[in-house]
C-alpha cells in the first residue's frame, strides 16, 4: 500500500510537532543544558565586592558545598529574583555565593544597599571572563557546587519558590545523603 | 542604565548589527578571515538565531574578543571550538557535530536520496519495457 | 464603530466560506446542480467582507485609532503616513487577515477565469478553496483577533519595528503570501481531481497557468526578502537558512518539481501521481511554514510573537487538511501508472530525476529546520543547524541538477536522441571550461568555488542560449517561441544568473570591521575608503548619527557614502547602512560605534555580483509569468476537447 506512504511519513512529522509544542510550554527556548554538571568547577581567583585587595578562589570553597548566583545591578530579571534570594538565603542550608557578572563595583553596592544583601560572599567579575568558563549567558543564573568542587546542578534564569522546593532543594539534599 | 536599554533592545529589536562591528587589531588579512569564517560558525546564545559574527549582544562581543584572543595564543580552530562547547555545549556550533545523535542529521538527506533513486530506477526500467505507441513522434512541445 | 464592524464582518465572511466549503462539493457529489452554483456567489460573498473587514483594519491605522490594540502596538503618532500603510501587516494579526485576503483574490480569480470548466469541478476546486479560507478565518477569530480594543485608548502607540520601516516592508509579505497562498489553487485542482475521479488530466492544463503564477509570485516573494534583509540588516548577508526563510523556500522547492511535473502530466499524461502529490506537498509545506513561523516552536529572528495555543490550532488545521487530502490521496490516486511510454533516455526521466531531486532538497531542509525539535526528542542536548549545515548539504544536492539542466529542453519526449543533444551542447561545454580556465588565470588566487561558479553559470547559460539559438534556426518564423518556451528559457537563464551571483560573491567578497580616524584613508578590496567625519541628522521620527566617507579606486572618485545609526522616537536603534550598488560590484558600509577621539568603528564590505542574485530572481518571475501566459491553457472551447490523450494506457502497476 505504497499510495498510504504519504500519509504516515506526515502522520510522524504532525507527531514531531505536537513534541515539539508540549516541549515549547515547558522548557524555556533559550535554555541551554550545560555541559558542566558533574564535572569540576572551572578554576577562578576573582576579588570580593566589599575587599577588593583578597581575592577568592576555587580552591578555597573546597569542603562545604555552595551555591554560585550570578546577577548584576543592571540585571532585570535579578530584581525579580532577589526578594526570593532574600527569602531563602538561609534556608538553603549551603553558603550563598554572589558573582557580581559584567557589572560596576560600587552601582553593585548601591544596589545591593538598596534592595538587601542575601550572599555570605560576594566575588566579582567585571570582564565576564570567569562567566565564560561557568558557560554563563545571561544573568540571572545559579549553580550548585558540591564539596569536592563538582557542579552538579545549574538553574538558568530567576530562582522561583517553585523551582527551589522542585529542583533545588532536592538537589542539595542529595548532596547531604552522599 | 545605558546596558539595561542595551539588553532590553537586543532582546527585543534583536536585529541591530551596528554594534556588532568590532575592529580588531589582526595581523594580517588572512588572520582576519580566518576570524570572519569562524565567527560565522559560532552561534550568539542569547540571540533568536544569529552568529557571533553579526549580534550585538554584550555577550557575543565577549566571546568575539575570546576567540580573537584565543587565535592570537595560537589556538587552532578546533580548539577553539572545543574551549566553547565545553562551556556552552554543542549549541554554540551552528555546524552540527557528527556523532550518534546527528546521524540522522547528516546521513538522513543522502539516505533518502539513495531511496528515492532506487524507486526511481525501478519506475525506469518497468517504463522502458512498455512499448512506445507507433505514431508518437516525440515532438519537441 | 467601526472596529466591531470589522469582526462582524470577519465573522459573515466565515458563515459565507463554511457555506461555499460544504454545499457545493456536497452538490457535486450527487448531482445537485443547484447546490452546485452556490459556489460562485459565495465566494463573492466571501470576498466582500474580507475585503471590508481588511479596508476597516487599515482605516484604522490610516485614522491612528489607538483604541485599536493591534494599532497601538504597531505604529504611533509619529510613523510617517506611508508606513501607516504596511503596517497593517507588520505583525501576526495583521498579517494573517493580508493571507486571508489574498486567498480570496485568488479564489475570485479561479471562479471569475473559470468559465470554460465543469461545473462540477469548479464547484469541488471552489469548495476546497472555501475550506481553507474558514480555517483561517476561524484561526483569527479565535486566536488572533485584529480588531480586539484597548480601552480606554491609548494616546500613543508602540512604533512599528524600525526595521520594518522601509518599502520592503510593503512588497515582501504581499509578493510571498501571493505566492504561498497561490499553491493552494493547485492544491485545490488536485483534491478536486481527486474527489471527481476524474482519470484524464484535462485538470492538470487547467491548474498550470495558476500553479506557474504563484510559483513566480514566490520566487519573487522570496527574491524581495534576501534583498530586503541585506539592504537594511547591516550584516552585508542575503540568506542564512533561517526557520522562517527555510519555511518559504521549502514550498518554492517544491513548487518548481510541481510546474515541472504538471508539464509532463499535460503532456503526456504520465506521473499523475507524482503532480497530484507535488500539489498536495507544496501547499503543505505552505501551512507547515505558517505554523513554524507563528508557533515559537523554533528560534528565528523572523518569528511573530509566539502563542502554543495558536500552534495547536494551525496544527490542527493541518492535520485535519493535509492527513485528509492524503488519505483521498491514498483511496483515490490512480492505481495504475498511465500516460505515454518512454525510454531511459527521455525527457521524461530528465524530469523525473528533476521531481526526485528538488524533493530530497525540500525534505533536507525540513530536516535541518526542524532538527532542533529532533535532537531535543532524542535527548542530545539542544543541536544548532545552520548555514554550515545547509550551505554545504544543499549545494550538494542542486549539483546534479545544474549538470542535467541544459539537457532538459534538447532531450524529446519518450525517446531523447542523445547523439544530437550532446552536439548541441558541446559548445557550452567548451565555453563552460574555458570560462572557469580564463578565470583562473585571471584571478590566479580565485577560490576553486568561484570557478565551479563561472562554470556552472556558463553551462547552464550557455545550454539555455544554444537552445534558444536552435529554435530560432529550426523553427518556423511567426512559431519559434511559444509562450512556454519563452518562459522556460528565462527560467533557466535566470537560473544561470542566480548561479553567478551565489557563487562568486561568495567565493570573493570582502568584509572588514575597521576603526577610523577623521580624515583617515584605508584599503578594503582595492578601493580607497576615506573617513570624513560624523555628523548628527533629523529624521522626520528619528535622530541619527551620519557617518561620511568618500570612496576612491586610485584618484577617481567613484561614491560618497553617508551610513547612519538612527534612534527612533520608541526608543529603538537602528543602523541603516549606505549601499553603491552597480551591475557588477556593490559597496556597503555600516557605522558602528565612537571609539573616542573622534575615531569611529565601520565595517565595510565589497561584494562582486551580489545584484546577479536577485536579478537571476527577477529572470525566473519572469519566466513563470509568461510560461502561464500561453494561450493554450485559456482556451474557451469545452474542456472536453482538449483532454490529453490518454488512450492505451501502459499496463504497468504504479
Amino acid at each position: 500500500m505504497s499510495r498510504l506512504l504519504p500519509f504516515f511519513g506526515f502522520v510522524l512529522l504532525v507527531a514531531l510537532l505536537v513534541f515539539g509544542l508540549r516541549w515549547n510550554r515547558t522548557h524555556d527556548m533559550n535554555w541551554v543544558p550545560s555541559p558542566l554538571i558533574d564535572k569540576p568547577a572551572p578554576e577562578f581567583t576573582l576579588p570580593l565586592l566589599y575587599d577588593s585587595a583578597k581575592t577568592v578562589d576555587r580552591k578555597d570553597l573546597l569542603g562545604k558545598p555552595w551555591l554560585l548566583n550570578v546577577f548584576g545591578s543592571w540585571c532585570v530579571t535579578c530584581q525579580d529574583e532577589h526578594p526570593v534570594l532574600m527569602a531563602y538565603a538561609k534556608k538553603f542550608g549551603v553558603r550563598l555565593i554572589g558573582l557580581n557578572w559584567k557589572d560596576d563595583p560600587d552601582t553593585a553596592k548601591r544596589w545591593l544597599a538598596r534592595f538587601g544583601n542575601p550572599y555570605d560572599t560576594i566575588l566579582v567579575d567585571t570582564d565576564g571572563k570567569a562567566g565564560i568558563d561557568f558557560g554563563v549567558y545571561g544573568a540571572p543564573e545559579t549553580f550548585l557546587v558540591d564539596a569536592q568542587g563538582v557542579v552538579r546542578y545549574k538553574h538558568i534564569g530567576n530562582l522561583t519558590p517553585e523551582s527551589i522546593d522542585r529542583e533545588l532543594k532536592p538537589a542539595i539534599a542529595r548532596l547531604r545523603t552522599e | 542604565m545605558k546596558r539595561l536599554v542595551l539588553i532590553i533592545v537586543v532582546l527585543l529589536a534583536g536585529l541591530n548589527a551596528a554594534f556588532a562591528i568590532d575592529p580588531l587589531p589582526f595581523k594580517d588579512r588572512a588572520e582576519e578571515v580566518r576570524f570572519q569564517n569562524l565567527t560565522r560558525q559560532l552561534r550568539c546564545l542569547v540571540c533568536q538565531n544569529q552568529d557571533l559574527a553579526d549580534s550585538d549582544a554584550d555577550l557575543a562581543k565577549d566571546l568575539r574578543r575570546q576567540v580573537f584572543q584565543m587565535m592570537q595564543e595560537g589556538k587552532t580552530d578546533d580548539q577553539i571550538k572545543q574551549y566553547l562547547v565545553s562551556r556552552y555545549n554543542d549549541f554554540v556550533l551552528y555546524d552540527p557535530p557528527l556523532h550518534a545523535g546527528t546521524w540522522l542529521l547528516w546521513f538522513g538527506p543522502f539516505a533518502f536520496l539513495a531511496l528515492g533513486a532506487f524507486v526511481v530506477l525501478r519506475i525506469l526500467r518497468q517504463r522502458a519495457r512498455a512499448p512506445l505507441p507507433p505514431t508518437d513522434s516525440g515532438e519537441d512541445w | 464603530m467601526l472596529p466591531e464592524l470589522g469582526q462582524f464582518a470577519l465573522i459573515l465572511a466565515l458563515l459565507l466560506a463554511a457555506v461555499q466549503c460544504t454545499l457545493p462539493l456536497y452538490g457535486a457529489w450527487r448531482g445537485n446542480t443547484t447546490l452546485v452554483s452556490i459556489a460562485r456567489p459565495a465566494v463573492a460573498g466571501q470576498a466582500v467582507f474580507v475585503v471590508l473587514a481588511f479596508g476597516i483594519l487599515t482605516w484604522a491605522f490610516l485614522t491612528q485609532d489607538f483604541s485599536v490594540a493591534y494599532v497601538a502596538q504597531n505604529s504611533n503618532l509619529s510613523l510617517p503616513w506611508y508606513y501607516r500603510f504596511p503596517a497593517v501587516w507588520g505583525a501576526h494579526e495583521g498579517s494573517l487577515l493580508l493571507w486571508i485576503l489574498i486567498l480570496n483574490v485568488w479564489t475570485v480569480a479561479v471562479a471569475a477565469f473559470s468559465r470554460h470548466l465543469p461545473d462540477a469541478t469548479m464547484a469541488r476546486v471552489l469548495g476546497v478553496l472555501g475550506f481553507i479560507s474558514c480555517g483561517f478565518l476561524l484561526f483569527t477569530l479565535l486566536t488572533s483577533n485584529p480588531f480586539l480594543r484597548h480601552l480606554p485608548a491609548l494616546p500613543d502607540g508602540n512604533d512599528l519595528n524600525p526595521i520594518l520601516q522601509d518599502p520592503g516592508l510593503i512588497m515582501h509579505p504581499p509578493m510571498l503570501y501571493t505566492g504561498y497562498v497561490g499553491f493552494s489553487v493547485a492544491f485545490a485542482f488536485a483534491i478536486a481531481a481527486l474527489l471527481g475521479g476524474e482519470l484524464d488530466v484535462a485538470w492538470v492544463r487547467w491548474a498550470r497557468p495558476w500553479t506557474n503564477v504563484a510559483w513566480a509570485f514566490l520566487t519573487l516573494g522570496i527574491t524581495l526578502g534576501s534583498w530586503w534583509a541585506y539592504y537594511v540588516l547591516g550584516w552585508g548577508g542575503w540568506w542564512f537558512w533561517d526557520p522562517v526563510e527555510n519555511a518559504s523556500f521549502m514550498p518554492w522547492l517544491v513548487g518548481t518539481a510541481l510546474i515541472h511535473s504538471q508539464a509532463v502530466t499535460e503532456k503526456r499524461g504520465s506521473f499523475r501521481a507524482w503532480t497530484l502529490l507535488l500539489s498536495i506537498f507544496a501547499f503543505s509545506l505552505s501551512l507547515l511554514g505558517t505554523f513554524l513561523v507563528r508557533s515559537g516552536v523554533l528560534t528565528s529572528v523572523h518569528a511573530f510573537a509566539s502563542d502554543p495555543r495558536r500552534g495547536i490550532f494551525i496544527l490542527v488545521f493541518l492535520g485535519i487538511v493535509v492527513g485528509g487530502s492524503l488519505l483521498i490521496y491514498a483511496l483515490r490516486a490512480p492505481k495504475v501508472a498511465g500516460g505515454k511510454a518512454f525510454r531511459l533516455l527521455s525527457r521524461e526521466t530528465l524530469l523525473l530525476v528533476n521531481n526526485l531531486m528538488f524533493v530530497c532538497a525540500a525534505a533536507m531542509v525540513l530536516l535541518g529546520t526542524l532538527y532542533p525539535i529532533i535532537g531535543d526528542m532524542l535527548g542530545v542536548g539542544r543541536i544548532s543547524v545552520g548555514p554550515p549545515y545547509f550551505g554545504f548539504v544543499f549545494p550538494l544536492l542542486m549539483l546534479p541538477v545544474v549538470l542535467l539542466i541544459p539537457f532538459g529542453p534538447f532531450f524529446r519526449w519518450a525517446m531523447a536522441d542523445w547523439g544530437a543533444a550532446w552536439r548541441s551542447l558541446r559548445p557550452a561545454l567548451i565555453l563552460a571550461l574555458a570560462a572557469a580556465i580564463a578565470a583562473a588565470l585571471i584571478f590566479p588566487h580565485a577560490p576553486l568555488r568561484a570557478l565551479a561558479g563561472v562554470a556552472a553559470t556558463f553551462w547552464v547559460g550557455g545550454g539555455i542560449v544554444a537552445y534558444a539559438l536552435r529554435r530560432w534556426r529550426e523553427a518556423p518564423a511567426g512559431r519559434r517561441y511559444t509562450p512556454e518556451m519563452l518562459g522556460m528559457i528565462l527560467a533557466h537563464f535566470g537560473l544561470a544568473v542566480f548561479l553567478a551571483g551565489v557563487l562568486i560573491t561568495g567565493a570573493t567578497s570582502v568584509e572588514r570591521d575597521l576603526g577610523f580616524a577623521p580624515n583617515q584613508t584605508q584599503q578594503v578590496g582595492g578601493l580607497d575608503f576615506r573617513f570624513i567625519g560624523v555628523s548628527r541628522v533629523q529624521g522626520p521620527n528619528y535622530l541619527a548619527d551620519q557617518g561620511t566617507i568618500e570612496v576612491r579606486d586610485g584618484d577617481r572618485l567613484v561614491t560618497t557614502m553617508h551610513p547612519q545609526k538612527r534612534q527612533y522616537a520608541g526608543q529603538q536603534m537602528q543602523s541603516k547602512s549606505d549601499i553603491d550598488g552597480g551591475v557588477f560590484r556593490d559597496i556597503y558600509v555600516a557605522l558602528g560605534d565612537p571609539l573616542g577621539d573622534k575615531a569611529w568603528g565601520v565595517r565595510i564590505y565589497v561584494k562582486p555580483f551580489v545584484r546577479w542574485i536577485w536579478a537571476g530572481g527577477l529572470f525566473m518571475l519572469f519566466g513563470g509569468l509568461t510560461a502561464a501566459a500561453d494561450r493554450r491553457f485559456h482556451a474557451k472551447r469545452a474542456a472536453m476537447d482538449e483532454t490529453a490523450p490518454d488512450a492505451a494506457p501502459a499496463q504497468v502497476p504504479a
